[in-house]
């Protein structure tokens, strides 16, 4: 039998391994950020269709995440889905009239906010919304369209023969 | 024929009987659980034999499936050119499933057999029944603790494998084959939810309930002979495994 210090410390490690372990998943793996800096502000964006875009989404601009999508809700007054941005504070000079748009990482990736810097003089503050929007892109509506339009195009060629294959 | 049907029905009565047997022993178990927390000491010691004797071999294990998960995904994901997805593919199947379960399948074999054959031991050495005679229920002494060390151990093994499985993974991924590591960790953050998580260590903790039961049960009642003890050990390898693998079934489809 060993001392009972040493099945202490032994079982002190594993039990601050686990945690430590879980803590590792939990913060560094998950796309939940506990460690939100405090100076961070927050933009807001109305879009007509924010298609897969999810609370805890980044949002880039150039391609280097400047914050996350805080929450996402459908405002009845305008019939639009406005998504609260939070920026990091460390880029508070992102021109006001800079716009976002839903972007997609990759074919088959997550959704993402997109800025992209605008020409005014003057920049974001606190609570501001984003003017100038892009909404996503549906990939079901560019393809019902699509389908659509060629099956107008061969409808209107199949006319006439359509009663005589239902008869 | 009627041979056959009278055996039959024999071992099924026989199956029934162990099932009965098996139910009432948890159940005695659960109500003497709350009296079993108060005593610390005895649990620290078995979680230290179930959890901290446990750490190499799931640690190397960890490590060889996450590698063996990196390998494969690598070579699969890059049919389709998506090997960036690598991190999120690993992540998930290791949270989701090969965490739990292989954690399980070892934790049957490294700390349910230990289990077994200690408290067969035991019994087939008079030690239970000389507790008994001293009026010490070997139930809330010997039993319940060992119990309880396997169902607080298995979470946190659990998620040891996880995290190591994804370092081996991003070893082989990102060291050996140059998968950007950026992607590799980004896509996985962006892919994996809390949900997945607390799945993996649901299934942990239900996975260590069962393992921890099925070792106790049989080593607590083993046939009192060498033999006994052996048959013991075996039976709670493969039980351990059938049993883990079944309720990762029932499990998996509850929480999809």
């Amino acid at each position: 039998m060993r001392s009972t210090r040493t099945i202490d410390i032994s079982t002190g490690l594993f039990v601050v391994l686990g945690f430590a372990a879980i803590l590792f998943m939990v913060t560094q793996i998950t796309n939940r950020e506990f460690s939100l800096a405090s100076d961070s502000y927050r933009l807001q964006a109305a879009f007509e269709n924010v298609g897969g875009l999810k609370p805890g989404a980044p949002v880039s601009m150039g391609g280097v995440s400047i914050g996350r999508v805080e929450s996402i809700q459908y405002d009845m007054g305008t019939f639009k889905a406005v998504a609260t941005l939070r920026i990091d504070g460390r880029y508070n000079a992102i021109p006001n009239d800079s716009d976002a748009s839903i972007l997609t990482a990759g074919l088959l990736g997550g959704q993402y906010v997109g800025l992209s810097p605008g020409g005014s003089d003057q920049s974001f503050q606190d609570g501001d919304s984003v003017e100038f929007v892009q909404d996503a892109v549906v990939l079901e509506n560019l393809i019902s369209k699509y389908l659509f339009n060629s099956a107008a195009k061969t409808d209107a060629a199949a006319t006439p023969a359509a009663p005589a294959a239902q008869e | 024929m009627i041979v056959f049907l009278r055996e039959a029905s024999q071992g099924l009565l026989t199956f029934l009987e162990r099932v009965g047997l098996f139910v009432r022993f948890s159940l005695r178990l659960l109500a003497i659980l709350p009296s079993g927390l108060l005593r610390v000491r005895p649990i620290i010691e078995q979680v230290y034999n179930a959890g901290a004797l446990s750490l190499v071999i799931i640690m190397t294990c960890g490590l060889f499936v996450g590698m063996v998960l990196g390998l494969q995904g690598y070579d699969l994901l890059t049919r389709f050119g998506s090997e960036e997805y690598l991190g999120t593919a690993t992540a998930l199947s290791l949270m989701r499933e090969l965490g739990p379960v292989v954690t399980a399948l070892l934790f049957a074999g490294r700390a349910g057999t230990a289990l077994a054959a200690e408290l067969g031991l035991m019994r087939a050495t008079d030690q239970i029944a000389a507790m008994e005679i001293m009026a010490v229920d070997p139930m809330r002494r010997v039993v319940l603790p060992r119990f309880l060390g396997g169902v607080i151990a298995m979470p946190l093994l659990v998620a040891i494998f996880i995290v190591v499985g994804l370092f081996g993974a991003q070893l082989v991924g990102v060291q050996f084959f140059g998968v950007d590591a950026g992607s590799f960790w980004s896509q996985m953050r962006s892919a994996v939810e809390l949900d997945d998580i607390r799945e993996g260590l649901v299934k942990g903790t239900v996975f260590g309930v069962a393992c921890s039961l099925i070792a106790v049960y049989e080593g607590y009642n083993a046939t009192p002979t060498a033999e006994g003890v052996g048959r013991a050990t075996t039976r709670t390898v493969v039980i351990s495994a059938v049993v883990t693998l079944v309720l990762d079934y029932i499990l998996t489809a509850s929480m999809l």
